[in-house]
């Protein structure tokens, strides 16, 4: 446990309401996110980070801190949300349409990671891609469409920022696993976003001409 | 360094974990190879954007439920 987070766990085992407050208002909504993954429902989502709250009271005063506060609450909603979500048959059928993708393996060189040779996009810096609202848009419903593992462990590492010892504790998954599973999420990702910086494909069906106006409106082009 | 190679250290690269006796070789790839080079750092700009999603809904709400189950809370 860190430095900064026993003084906080012991306020939140003494009753402390703010301090449980700003644990809900720190984590509720990438919880709610990470939640979605496991349903297509928004009220299921909801429904199971509701539980994972109720699970997380419950288990307050006798958590030990061998994990993080974040990795344990994260952890506690994927048990609730396999119980869950295990009633909810649309998922099994968003699952089987998309078994046929062909998926990225190491040692299989760039096959599942592009087709077409990468080209450099026409913007100063790439890694300003963020500032675009836009663009925002584009990988989030990326995100949204990706295969339910890999959604959760792109969400889990790189949008809450989580260590990969904690994404492979929390959805028990071996290291190797979650270094494959990773990089077949972000590749899709990336194209996602390749395909909207090369033509402006972007989820509302906008013109291509409108997009490079509106994404040179706000400076990134 | 050939394409697989360079391919398969881009996860660790991504967190400047390549181990060192690769680095050299990686990074000289990267610079060899336009199509490697070009997908790794779009790849590296995807991982950032990911880190500055803005979230959904209004669930970071303390409701009355869980205000009132936090008072009833074991000890």
């Amino acid at each position: 446990m860190s430095d900064i987070e026993a003084p906080f766990l012991a306020k939140l085992k003494g009753g402390d309401e703010a301090a449980f407050a700003g644990l809900v208002a720190d984590l509720g909504p990438g919880l709610l996110d990470f939640a979605r993954t496991f349903t297509s429902s928004t009220a299921l989502a909801e429904d199971i980070v509701q539980e994972t709250w109720l699970a997380v009271i419950r288990g307050l005063h006798a958590f030990e801190a061998r994990a993080s506060l974040k990795t344990w609450i994260f952890s506690i909603l994927v048990r609730r949300a396999r119980t869950i979500a295990a009633r909810d048959a649309r998922l099994h059928a968003r699952a089987a349409a998309r078994a046929a993708e062909v998926e990225w393996e190491p040692g299989q060189g760039r096959r599942g990671l592009w087709d077409d040779t990468p080209l450099p996009w026409s913007v100063d810096d790439p890694e300003a891609i963020h500032q675009s609202q836009e663009a925002l848009l584009v990988l989030q419903t990326a995100l949204d469409r990706l295969p339910e593992m890999q959604r959760q462990v792109v969400l889990l590492r790189d949008v809450e920022g989580l260590s990969a010892a904690d994404v492979c504790n929390i959805l028990a998954l071996s290291e190797t696993n979650v270094r494959v599973i990773l990089h077949r999420g972000r590749a899709k990702l990336r194209q996602a976003l390749d395909r909207y910086m090369r033509d402006g494909a972007t989820s509302d069906g906008a013109a291509p001409s409108e997009i490079t106006g509106r994404v040179a409106a706000r400076g990134i082009r | 360094m050939n394409c697989y190679e360079a391919i398969d250290l881009m996860g660790d690269a991504i967190e400047s974990r390549v181990p060192s006796e690769s680095r050299a070789g990686f990074e000289e790839h990267l610079e060899e190879c336009p199509a490697c080079g070009t997908y790794f750092e779009q790849l590296r700009s995807t991982v950032s954007a990911l880190a500055r999603l803005p979230r959904r809904g209004d669930s970071g709400v303390l409701t009355q439920d869980l205000l009132d189950a936090f008072r009833r809370r074991p000890r």
